[in-house]
Order: structure tokens, then C-alpha cells, then sequence
């Protein structure tokens, strides 16, 4: 698969231009770069989508070895480049799994006995034969995922296109996810190209990397020469950068060889004296309480069939701290937000200390119904009863720079982010909570929603986050809580918690054992010696 | 001892579970609804329907929309109580026979003809109104029948090829609903974050992100099945296209002239019913060009096989009954008001072939 000299203009703007690209048999090709450089559009260029579905003009050409197919609709590309979007359940098209593997099948054409074998094959590959007569609805975000990128694998492709196949799914999920596509890439010889935000997943998988710096054109090498020069890296690139180790480690075994030869680490782990970077709670002037439940329980259903999201939790969040609350999908972490907001979601338990939780909510962009930036800061002073201008005091503060009449649709995912923020903020809560917020931001958005964080905190607020991404918990978090079926399993200061779970550990306490959690500790260990 | 003393071994080919052909039901059902359609006779309207209950009661799988069947219970008799009001109210046009309530009736200006308020009520009206609502109740007890037994997917999937794309689309259609009432109850949960809204204000910030939200959906969907294939046209040479085209619209056209001169009776007699078979045969060809022009298959097609012959047949035989012996029986297809009603052996048996698919369908897997 080829894209000669391709160019995209969307809407005016020259996305991409002279891209040059081929992907080579049994390769897995990561396309990296900040949000909103192109990297979907450059996905969509190889099955079609752009510019057939998403309007815009389009120069060069896409070849399949030696056929030009520029001119094919995605329909007629179907059976050699199978695509998966970044929501896998917004694209199904039936309701069982068993359905959905055929579906491309039969639009295919194929006679009915082959397509038996291929979906038979198909459910053993992925390892989803278990799954296969249930309602598409009904499964986890794994799991959807998984029967996702078996219904485009039925057809047989040459090449299987992934937007952001992890973004939303916790560690365990997204490693079951990357382990399946490198036995395709392996095993089967299929051709992969993955866009995914969280490098630290996925770079250890990949055999060269496509980097798209901003300016419409692509890098392309392998992975440790590309990523030592990219805006966006994993946090083992950058404690390599750090630690100036080269070549680069990309795995985490590479760099634990390097951390135990080349050792220019402070090899004394941070003490309790000089941890500036851990902030113990209390630390900071409190203006709160915090906020203190005791019995926590959420149900769910009516009294026969009763699902129990939260059972009997009891949580600490004390004013002046970050904590974080992590667990697999569907473990209740959700929950446990919307019990502390809301009373009437809760079955039992009781919540003490400050009143009035500000929630973010995990489609966030559900609070916004107003056509401008500027009519929604004023609406949210009206709702919170606010001096005029609060709102947009609060944005500016978090993200300078935001126009007025800007739709908030047209923000990127940060800008928006920090809008929904500001109206939250508005009605001056206590206590902030974040559910899942990370997603869809690259690492510059994450550092930025981090310092904003740790801002919060530090003005005495209790802010509690739920979260997969265990390297951003492990930069703004003070206490972690880790939920598992609806109960508390273990619950303490981030170093402890995260640096004991192999699932959870962040890639630093991976290479270099606990204490470590972040890079900027380690850049700060050696600026004091 | 000889093997002939030995126990004979019972062979007894049972059928496995699975789920009977939609289209199936639906001709079972169709023709119970078809015999009801012909009688007023309340013992072989309520025959029907509780046949139709039976074969319900014991076919049904577990799936949601065979819960529905109660619903179209409560139907029923919603339709018959309100048909019995209605003769009350509007007044029987006969009135005669026992007057059972004496009710004065409400005088109207003349200008409106034919219609009377209230007055006596006799038991004709009563019993009149009575059978009237049963014979609909029944009907549409047997649609409710036919909803609760076949599923509505298969059956869409059953369509002709050449129909495909509309089945798909009210796949779709179908499927989209419960998204949509998820996506409201999310955004009013998050709305409520925000503090109060009212009035025209809060019904604008719930619909505003809902429809946001469904068109986001729609869009990834269509991009979706866009890249899975739907739709492809295949290899389909130019001539073939415009031989289909020219079928349908010479089809669409020999019908509309067709049915245009069988209802103006002026119209010359050539036009009428031999313009009409024409239309519909081109139409036919139409369809079946355009069918052999949709390259797809179907995933595990329903088989039809002899159980869904048997019931298919069933249904068809009981409304041939209906309709062929029944007037021959005036005093039971219509009974008189003034007496109770009567049944024949022969009404009782031909309708009773209506409970065959209770004893030959497969059951399903539950």
C-alpha cells in the first residue's frame, strides 16, 4: 500500500501535503502526533474516507501494489483495507457479535459456507468465541474493540487501519488489544497502521513510526530515531533523553539494561526530606474540609435483578489533595463520582465535610448547548448565580486566548475540556471531580490539564480524578484509590499504591523500581546532587 | 432369547430448538387474522383468539419484543370496551330489542342527519357494539401474535435482494432508539450539573446536545458502513443498469395507468386490467434484474423447511375455511343479536387446524 505524493485540503487548510507513505507487508506502522495535525485524515486517505465522506480536495495517489485506486469509494476498498473508527460501538451495524463478523461478508458477496469458516476462524483469533451470540451493547470496551477489528478481519484485508484503538480502555485492556494486533502483524503478515495518543502503549509494538510534526508533511524512520527528535513522546523516551542514553530504549527491558549499565540516575531514591514533588496533603493552606463518605452503596435495576456498582465504599478526600481512583472499566469508578455529587444516587452512605461537588462529566461536551463561547460563559454566570464575567475569568485563566464567538464544538478536546471547566468552577465548588478527562488529549493538553489541577488543589479544594492513564495519575495524583467490583481494594500516597500494581505501575517505576514515579522526579533528583 | 424379545428401542427423531422462519408466523398469523376478518361469531372469535395465546404461550423465545404480546391483550380490550361506548354514546341505530337502561337522548339541530346522542339503550346495541369489537380485537390479537413469535430483524433480512437497502435501513432505524433515549438520559444527568433551567430554556439545552449527539452518531455509522462495503455496486456493466431502470419505470408506469382506468369507468377498457398485469409484470422483471444485480449473501439464512410449511399451511387453510364455508352457515358467520350464538362442528374444526404450529413448531432454545 502506497500514498504517492499525496496532498488533503479540508475546509481551506492544507492538512496534508507531498505525503509520501508505503507500508510494507507484516508491519506495524504507529502514526504519531499532536492533536489535530492529520492524523485521522492521513488514516482516512488509505481506505477512502477522505476525501470521499469527508468532502475536501485531494492530490497524488493511493496504490495498492500496482493498481491505483485513488479513485475508488471506500465501499469498493472495503475488501483490502479494513478500517476501525476511534468509537468501535458507534460502527456496528447489527447486534450480536456473530452478525457483526459477517455483515462485511455479506456485502462481500460470499457464499454462505466460506463465510461460516471465516467467522469461526475469526472468534478463535481474537480469542471472542465465547462472546459470540451476545448483544454488542452488553460488552466491555475490550471486548468491543476486539470484535471490531475482527469484523473488518473477516473480509480479509491487506491492511487494517486503527484510529486510537486504546484511548478508552484501561491498561489490561488495551494490552489484550496490542498483543492481538501483533499476532496479526506477526502470525498473519497483515499490514497495521495504528494513530494512538498514548505512545507508551503502543511504541514498544511498532516497527516504524510516522510522525506528523505539524506542518503537513511525515517522518518516517524506526522508532527510536523518530521519537528522539518528536514533540511527542512516551515518558521511557524522555528519561532516555534525560538520562542520555543512546540508542534509545523503546521497551521497558531495553531501558532497564541501560538503567543498570549506564546508571546515571541519582542511585539514592528521593527521601521523605527532600520530596518537594510529593506533596503530602495538608502541606497546602486548606480552606475546606475535604470531603469524607461512609458507606457508600449505588445499585442499579429493580429489586430482582439488582447489579450493585459501589458496595459499602468508604472514601477520604481531604481539601488541598489530588486524588485519583482507578480500576478497570466498569469497576464504579463513574459511580462513586456521581454518589458524591448527587444524593439521590445513592442506595446508602453518607457524605460529611464541604458541600457542593463540581462534576465534569465523561462526555463533557453534554454540558454545552449554546451556539457561542462567550453566550455559555454568561449562561453558566446566570446558572451559578456568579458576578458577571466569573466564567470567562476562570477560561482565561485556563486556557488563554479562547474567542468569544467561537462554537463550542469547533474547540479542540482540551480547549473544550477547560470551557466545561470554567462553567463547573463557576458556582465556586469545594470539591472537583474529573471523570476521565484525559481522553483525547495529547501529552502537552495533559501536562497543561495537570498544572491546572495541582492549581486547584493548592487554592485548598479537594479534586478527585477517575482515570486509566496511569502516567498522567502519576503526575498530578497525591492519594490513589483503586476500585475493583464496586469495593476498595487498596487505597494510599500514589508512590505506594501505583509502584505495587503491576497493571498500574507508570513506565518509570517500571524501569527504575519504586520509589520513581514520574520523569520530572528524576530531573529534579538530579538537579539537587 | 431372540432379539425380537428384546425391548423394542424407542426411535424418536426429535427436533432440535431453533427459531421457526419469520415469514412463517407471519402467514400463520395473517391467516387466523383473515378467518376473524370474516365472522362475527363471538365463540369463534374468542376461539382465535385463544389459539392464537397457546401458540404463544408455548413458542415464544425470551427475546424482548415477545413480551409485547400482553400489550396487544390489553389492546384488545381497550378496542372492544370503547366500541360498546361508542353505541351508547352515538346511539344504536336500531333500537330495538330490551331496553336496558332508558337514557333520554340529547336533541341535536336537525342539520345533523343521521346522528343521535345518547337515548335508550337496548341490548342489540350493546351486543352489536360487543361483536363489532371483538372481530377487530381478534385481528389485531393476531398481529400481536405474529410480533411476539417471529423476530423482526430475521424477517427484514428475509426481504427480496432487491429490497435490501430499505430493509437495512429500518435495521438501522430500529436499532438507533435505544441509543437515542440513552443519550438523553445521559445529557440530562449531565445537565443537571449545571443548575436549573426553565421553560423553553431547559427544553432547548436537553435537545440541542441530543441531536448533536445523534447526528455524530449517524455520521460515524454511515462512515462505517461505508468502509465495510455497504452499498458496492460490483462489477455491473452500463446495459445491465439501464435494462433494470427501464423495467421499474415501465413497471411504475403500466401500473399507474392500470389503476387509473380500472377506478374512472369511462376510461377505455384496454387500459384497465390488461395494462395493470403488464405494469406489474415489468415490475416483477424489474425486481428480479435488480436483485441479480446485489451481489451479497446472507449469513445462516433462515432454512425453510417442513415445519414451516405446516405452519404457513395451517394459517392458509383456516382463513380458505373462513372464507369458503362460512357463507354457506349465515346463522353462525353473522348469529342474530336476539339469540345466543351457535357453533358447527365443521366452523369448529376448520378453525381448530389453526393450533397445528403449537404441536409441529420447533421450540426455541429456552
Amino acid at each position: 500500500m502506497q500514498l504517492r505524493a499525496v496532498g488533503v485540503e479540508l475546509a481551506g487548510n492544507r492538512v496534508l501535503r507531498d505525503v509520501d507513505l508505503a507500508v510494507e507487508e507484516g508491519e506495524l506502522l504507529l502514526v504519531a502526533g499532536r492533536t489535530g495535525v492529520g492524523k485521522s485524515t492521513l488514516l482516512g486517505t488509505f481506505n477512502g474516507l477522505v476525501p470521499w465522506f469527508t468532502g475536501g480536495t485531494m492530490s497524488g495517489g493511493v496504490w495498492l501494489g500496482d493498481v491505483d485506486i485513488t479513485a475508488r469509494p471506500p465501499r469498493e476498498r472495503a475488501a483490502d483495507v479494513g478500517y476501525v473508527g476511534q468509537d468501535p460501538s458507534a460502527g456496528f451495524v447489527t447486534d450480536t457479535v456473530e452478525e457483526e463478523l459477517a455483515y462485511g461478508m455479506e456485502q462481500l458477496g460470499l457464499d454462505p459456507p466460506t463465510m461460516r469458516r471465516r467467522v469461526e476462524e475469526t472468534l478463535d483469533l481474537l480469542g471472542v468465541a465465547d462472546l459470540r451470540g451476545r448483544d454488542l451493547r452488553t460488552l466491555s470496551g475490550g471486548q468491543q474493540q476486539r470484535v471490531a477489528i475482527g469484523s473488518v478481519l473477516t473480509m480479509h484485508p491487506r491492511l487494517l487501519v486503527l484510529d486510537e484503538p486504546t484511548s478508552a480502555l484501561d491498561p489490561t485492556a488495551a494490552e489484550d488489544v496490542l498483543a492481538t494486533l501483533a499476532r496479526l502483524v506477526h502470525d498473519v503478515g497483515l499490514a497495521v497502521v495504528v494513530a494512538e495518543h498514548r505512545l507508551e502503549r503502543v511504541v514498544p509494538f511498532a516497527d516504524r513510526v510516522c510522525l506528523l510534526p505539524g506542518d503537513g508533511t511525515v517522518v518516517v524512520g524506526p522508532p527510536a530515531e523518530v521519537l528522539a527528535a518528536s514533540p511527542v513522546v512516551p515518558p521511557i523516551v524522555e528519561l532516555g533523553r534525560v538520562a542520555g542514553w543512546s540508542p534509545l530504549p523503546l521497551s521497558v527491558r531495553d531501558a532497564r539494561r541501560a538503567a543498570r549499565h549506564a546508571s546515571p540516575i541519582p542511585p539514592v531514591p528521593p527521601t521523605s526530606q527532600d520530596q518537594e514533588f510529593c506533596r503530602a496533603p495538608g502541606n497546602t493552606p486548606a480552606a475546606g474540609e475535604g470531603l469524607a463518605a461512609r458507606g457508600l452503596r449505588v445499585t442499579y435495576g429493580s429489586a430482582g435483578r439488582q447489579t450493585v456498582a459501589l458496595r459499602d465504599v468508604d472514601v477520604d478526600l481531604p481539601a488541598g489533595a489530588v486524588t485519583a481512583v482507578m480500576g478497570r472499566n466498569g469497576s464504579g469508578k463513574s459511580s462513586l463520582l456521581w454518589a458524591l455529587r448527587e444524593p439521590a444516587r445513592r442506595a446508602a452512605g453518607s457524605v460529611s465535610g464541604s458541600v457542593g461537588v463540581g462534576l465534569v462529566p465523561q462526555t463533557a461536551a453534554d454540558l454545552l448547548y449554546l451556539e457561542t463561547v462567550g453566550e455559555e460563559c454568561t449562561a453558566a454566570d446566570r446558572d451559578a448565580a456568579a458576578a458577571a464575567g466569573t466564567t470567562r475569568a476562570l477560561l482565561d485563566r485556563l486556557v488563554p486566548g479562547v474567542d468569544d464567538r467561537v462554537h463550542p464544538r469547533d474547540l479542540s478536546e482540551g480547549q473544550r475540556l477547560a470551557l466545561v471547566l470554567a462553567v463547573v468552577l463557576a458556582a465556586a465548588p469545594a470539591v472537583v471531580a474529573l471523570d476521565e478527562p484525559t481522553r483525547g488529549l495529547d501529552y502537552p493538553a495533559k501536562r497543561a490539564l495537570t498544572e491546572v489541577l495541582l492549581a486547584m488543589a493548592a487554592e485548598g479544594r479537594a479534586v478527585v480524578v477517575a482515570s486509566h492513564d496511569v502516567e498522567f495519575v502519576a503526575e498530578v495524583a497525591d492519594r490513589v484509590i483503586v476500585l475493583s467490583d464496586g469495593e476498595v481494594v487498596s487505597s494510599g500516597p500514589t508512590g505506594e499504591v501505583l509502584a505495587q500494581s503491576p497493571a498500574f505501575a507508570p513506565q518509570v517505576a517500571k524501569i527504575l523500581g519504586p520509589p520513581w514515579l514520574t520523569v520530572e522526579q528524576v530531573v529534579a533528583a538530579r538537579e539537587q546532587r | 432369547m431372540t432379539t425380537a424379545e428384546l425391548p423394542r428401542a424407542r426411535v424418536r427423531v426429535r427436533q432440535l430448538p431453533r427459531e421457526l422462519h419469520p415469514g412463517a408466523w407471519w402467514i400463520w398469523a395473517l391467516g387466523l387474522a383473515a378467518a376473524a376478518s370474516a365472522t362475527t361469531n363471538p365463540l369463534l372469535l374468542l376461539l382465535v383468539v385463544a389459539e392464537a395465546g397457546v401458540v404463544v404461550a408455548l413458542r415464544r423465545s425470551d427475546h424482548p419484543w415477545s413480551r409485547a404480546f400482553r400489550l396487544y391483550l390489553w389492546l384488545g380490550l381497550v378496542v372492544v370496551v370503547l366500541r360498546v361506548l361508542f353505541r351508547v354514546v352515538l346511539g344504536g341505530a336500531t333500537g330495538t330489542g330490551t331496553v336496558l337502561l332508558d337514557l333520554p337522548e340529547i336533541p341535536l339541530p336537525h342539520w345533523v342527519l343521521g346522528i343521535r346522542l345518547l337515548g335508550p339503550v337496548t341490548a342489540d346495541t350493546v351486543l352489536a357494539g360487543l361483536y363489532d369489537g371483538m372481530r377487530l380485537a381478534a385481528i389485531l390479537i393476531c398481529v400481536g401474535a405474529a410480533n411476539a413469535l417471529a423476530n423482526p430483524k430475521r424477517l427484514l433480512k428475509s426481504l427480496p435482494p432487491a429490497l435490501y437497502e430499505v430493509g437495512t435501513t429500518v435495521v438501522v432505524a430500529v436499532a438507533i432508539l435505544p441509543q437515542l433515549a440513552d443519550s438523553v438520559r445521559r445529557v440530562r444527568q449531565a445537565q443537571r450539573l449545571r443548575g436549573s433551567g426553565h421553560g423553553r430554556r431547559s427544553l432547548r439545552r436537553l435537545l440541542v446536545p441530543v441531536l448533536e449527539d445523534a447526528l455524530e452518531r449517524s455520521l460515524a455509522l454511515a462512515a462505517g458502513m461505508d468502509a465495510r462495503g455497504y452499498g458496492r455496486a460490483g462489477d455491473l456493466t452500463p446495459r445491465q443498469r439501464r435494462v433494470t431502470g427501464t423495467l421499474l419505470i415501465a413497471g411504475l408506469v403500466g401500473i399507474s395507468v392500470g389503476v387509473y382506468a380500472v377506478l374512472d369507468q369511462s376510461a377505455p377498457r384496454v387500459l384497465a386490467v390488461p395494462m395493470l398485469v403488464l405494469g406489474a409484470l415489468a415490475a416483477a422483471a424489474g425486481f428480479v434484474s435488480a436483485g441479480r444485480r446485489v451481489q451479497r449473501t446472507r449469513y445462516r439464512p433462515d432454512p425453510w423447511r417442513v415445519p414451516e410449511l405446516l405452519v404457513a399451511g395451517s394459517g392458509v387453510l383456516v382463513a380458505a375455511a373462513a372464507f369458503v364455508l362460512l357463507p354457506h352457515q349465515p346463522a353462525v358467520q353473522d348469529p342474530a343479536l336476539t339469540a345466543a350464538p351457535t357453533l358447527t362442528l365443521a366452523a369448529l374444526l376448520l378453525v381448530l387446524l389453526g393450533l397445528v404450529p403449537a404441536l409441529v413448531a420447533p421450540r426455541t432454545s429456552s
